[in-house]
């Protein structure tokens, strides 16, 4: 009896010792030697594996950083630029800053501003919806409303406000990972810089119709009618396909478009509320310089 | 035993009240709208421009590519404008607006009533005729019948097979076309066996068509090699690949064409179209729509020109009833709603159907039991439920591999499932994404 637990023992511990030596001898001859960096930058990344850099998960990214000689293409939009300078760090290399985006619904068309002239009752589906018809407003362009956008964004960022019926991002929890941007099947939602204190201009309408064809489907369609165009200062707006569009990159949040435009398709978020005077100020206190300005009003006046 | 095909199908009620009316001509619009995309293919390049005046038959739009067809004016006016109109797509698209003036058709088009059996025009003739005529397959696909009638080098066509199965519940155009222009018909396929030199034709019909049939075998049997074959009811067996299994016990390969198995399959509403193009010289700008319904008092076959508005087919039974809940252009199982009734009856039109708002309302969607009905009742032997899972997660490579291309949007699947699942919106959305994905991998 005794000797048949001593013989179990002893032979158990061979063959774990035996085992052990295979194992060692196998992983010391297979051993896939990998950039420690790869860890220590994967770590440092959010691990929202969003995929919103663009690469398969936070450590595909990290693999990517560690690989790339400069960061110019590489950002991960979640973390921004904090976390960008950590991974820089881990790995050794310069950080790139770039300016914080935030996801933008272009379309205006509420329940109010756009009249509907029949009725979905298929799959909640902005893709299969769009697949069968224009969508059940006038409008061929716009925000369908079915939320595709809300089920692929992970953050919760999100959501369909039912009063008006169209999506509204939260800008604390958006990270401009670009997933809802790839859902739209209409291309409403775009990403834009989120600018100085998540001021920002926009054109809230995507409708190519000729101006009376928009405005009879959504009240606050771009007409397309280039006041806007000629009265921004700084040559931000192009207005092509019978729609304008600011170039983010180029305005100064002046404000001057949002003023002339007879729709109120041009919206304004996150601005002080206007005042009288005060208003001209502020205009003067952004990096515009008054000169540009008054050069601008002017040929504005010559041409006219 | 009445001949089908084995595998799925559903038996839907059939509704088809309006059986008994007689093709009438509907009156003349004052304004029709042609869009020049009215085939699978290419859209056509339109070849007039506003204030041209046209005639009854003159060349539109001409084909632009090898699948692609003529369209040609269906009525005598004046070109308003060329400008993007909804459709029945529900997009708007390019169409050419003519406003009538009178009634003045192509010199060359031979309106008499009598009927020519004598075919003269040679195989090659006919094809070209047919291409020249904007000649689609008039069963609700509208693929060009010239591209199914030039069979591909190192194939050969063994049967002409005709489609007068009209499974869709509702639509009658194909019946009232069978037993009003039966020998026309028959001209037709005679010309159609021609094209494709078969010397062996049938023409397969559902059993609730008795009159048909035995009015058909009837007809054919003073042409040779035509034979009318009765088929069990079961809905799809309209679909071309049913078809065949049911008349000649075929099957055709995944991915692969009729003529793979030696067999051509055209519609008889096509059969019709091409006799009156090769032995009338009149191409299609007509066709016969059904306008039915359980809540209209009068329902109807029209022979309607292309163009017109959906609004007159109604106004004309009588205007729509208080408490629509859909217009549908096609039947109720393949047929798609439409968002106004202000689009024009295309080739592809072959049924106006209206729904109450008690028919028409959809179900409320519960989670899948897994019964297995959709894939029981399908005809191709897919599986809905995995394709729409896969399609609603994205997996376009499983959805691939699944088949999903294999599926022709029957809508079986849909109709059967206990917890109404929008089984085939979601089957047809990953059919569109695989395809993108597979074009792309073909640049």
């Amino acid at each position: 009896m005794d000797s048949t637990i001593l013989y179990t023992i002893i032979s158990l511990t061979a063959i774990g010792v035996v085992s052990a030596m295979i194992l060692y001898v196998v992983a010391q001859k297979f051993k896939v030697i990998e950039d420690p960096r790869i860890d220590d930058a994967a770590n440092s990344l959010p691990g929202a594996n969003c995929g919103g850099c663009g690469y398969p998960g936070c450590r595909g990214f990290a693999e990517a950083c560690v690989k790339a000689e400069t960061f110019d293409d590489l950002f991960c939009p979640v973390g921004g630029n904090e976390t960008m300078k950590i991974v820089a760090k881990a790995i050794g290399k310069e950080a790139v800053e770039k300016a914080p985006m935030i996801a933008v619904v272009r379309c205006s068309g509420t329940y109010e501003n756009r009249q509907k002239l029949n009725i979905y009752d298929g799959a909640v589906s902005c893709a299969i919806s769009s697949a069968l018809y224009s969508g059940d407003t006038g409008c061929k362009n716009g925000c369908l409303g079915l939320g595709d956008c809300v089920s692929v964004c992970k953050f919760d960022a999100i959501f369909i406000d039912k009063k008006t019926g169209l999506p509204v991002v939260d800008e604390e929890k958006c990270t401009a990972c670009g997933a809802c941007v790839k859902a739209c099947p209409k291309l409403v939602i775009e990403l834009r810089k989120k600018g100085p204190k998540s001021k920002r201009i926009f054109v809230s309408c995507i409708n190519t119709d000729k101006g009376a064809l928009a405005k009879k489907s959504c009240s606050v369609a771009c007409i397309a009618c280039k006041a806007c165009l000629k009265a921004c200062p700084h040559d931000a707006i192009v207005v092509e396909n019978l729609i304008a569009y600011i170039d983010f990159e180029k305005c100064k949040l002046c404000r001057k478009c949002v003023d002339v435009c007879p729709t109120g398709s041009i919206l304004e978020l996150n601005f002080p509320p206007k005042k009288e005077k005060p208003a001209d100020e502020n205009a003067q206190k952004n990096d515009i310089s008054s000169e540009t300005n008054a050069g601008v009003a002017a040929t504005i006046e010559k041409k006219e | 035993m009445l001949k089908t095909f084995p595998k799925g199908g559903v038996h839907p009620p059939e509704n088809k009240i309006s059986k008994e009316r007689k093709i009438e001509e509907l009156q003349l619009p004052k304004t029709v709208t042609i869009p020049i995309s009215q085939h699978i293919g290419a859209p056509s390049t339109p070849i007039v421009n506003k204030g041209d005046k046209v005639k009854v038959g003159q060349l539109i739009a001409k084909s632009s590519g090898f699948v692609s067809t003529n369209i040609h004016s269906s009525v005598s006016g004046v070109v308003n404008k060329l400008e993007e109109m909804l459709d029945s797509s529900g997009y708007k698209r390019l169409s050419i607006v003519i406003d009538v003036e009178g009634d003045e058709w192509l010199d060359t088009i031979d309106r008499s009533k009598n009927i020519k059996k004598e075919v003269t025009a040679s195989q090659e003739e006919i094809i070209n005729k047919i291409l020249d005529s904007g000649i689609v397959g008039l069963g609700g696909a509208t693929f060009p019948s010239h591209v199914k009638l030039s069979i591909p080098k190192g194939k050969t066509a063994e049967y002409l097979i005709i489609n007068g199965v009209e499974c869709e519940p509702y639509l009658t155009s194909d019946h009232r076309l069978m037993l009003e222009k039966a020998d026309e018909m028959l001209v037709g396929i005679e010309i159609l066996m021609k094209a494709i030199n078969v010397n062996k034709a049938f023409i397969g019909i559902e059993n609730n068509k008795p009159d048909a049939i035995a009015h058909l075998i009837e007809k054919a049997k003073s042409y040779k090699g035509i034979e009318v074959h009765a088929l069990k009811v079961q809905y799809p067996q309209g679909g071309e690949k049913q078809l065949i299994k049911a008349l000649i016990n075929r099957e055709v390969p995944s991915g692969g064409l009729p003529v793979d198995v030696g067999a051509v399959v055209h519609n008889v509403g096509t059969a019709f179209a091409v006799y009156e193009a090769v032995q009338k010289n009149k191409p299609l700008f007509e066709r016969v729509v059904s306008v039915t319904g359980k809540n209209l008092n009068q329902t109807a076959n029209y022979l309607v020109r292309i163009g017109t508005s959906v609004n007159e087919l109604i106004e004309a039974v009588g205007g729509l009833p208080l408490d629509t809940g859909k217009v549908v252009n096609g039947g109720p199982m393949m047929g798609k709603a439409i968002g106004s009734t202000d689009v024009p009856v295309t080739k592809g039109t072959s049924g106006i159907l209206l729904f109450s708002e008690k028919e028409s309302k959809r179900k409320d969607v519960y989670n899948c039991i897994r019964c297995g009905k959709c894939v029981s009742v399908c005809p191709m032997g897919l599986e809905p439920f995995l394709l729409m899972t896969l399609s609603e997660k994205a997996i376009w490579d499983r959805v691939e591999s699944e088949k999903a291309m294999d599926c022709i949007e029957c809508g079986s699947c849909s109709y059967t499932c206990p917890s109404s699942r929008p089984l085939l919106d979601f089957i047809r959305l990953g059919k569109s994404s695989v395809l993108k994905i597979i074009r792309t991998r073909q640049k």
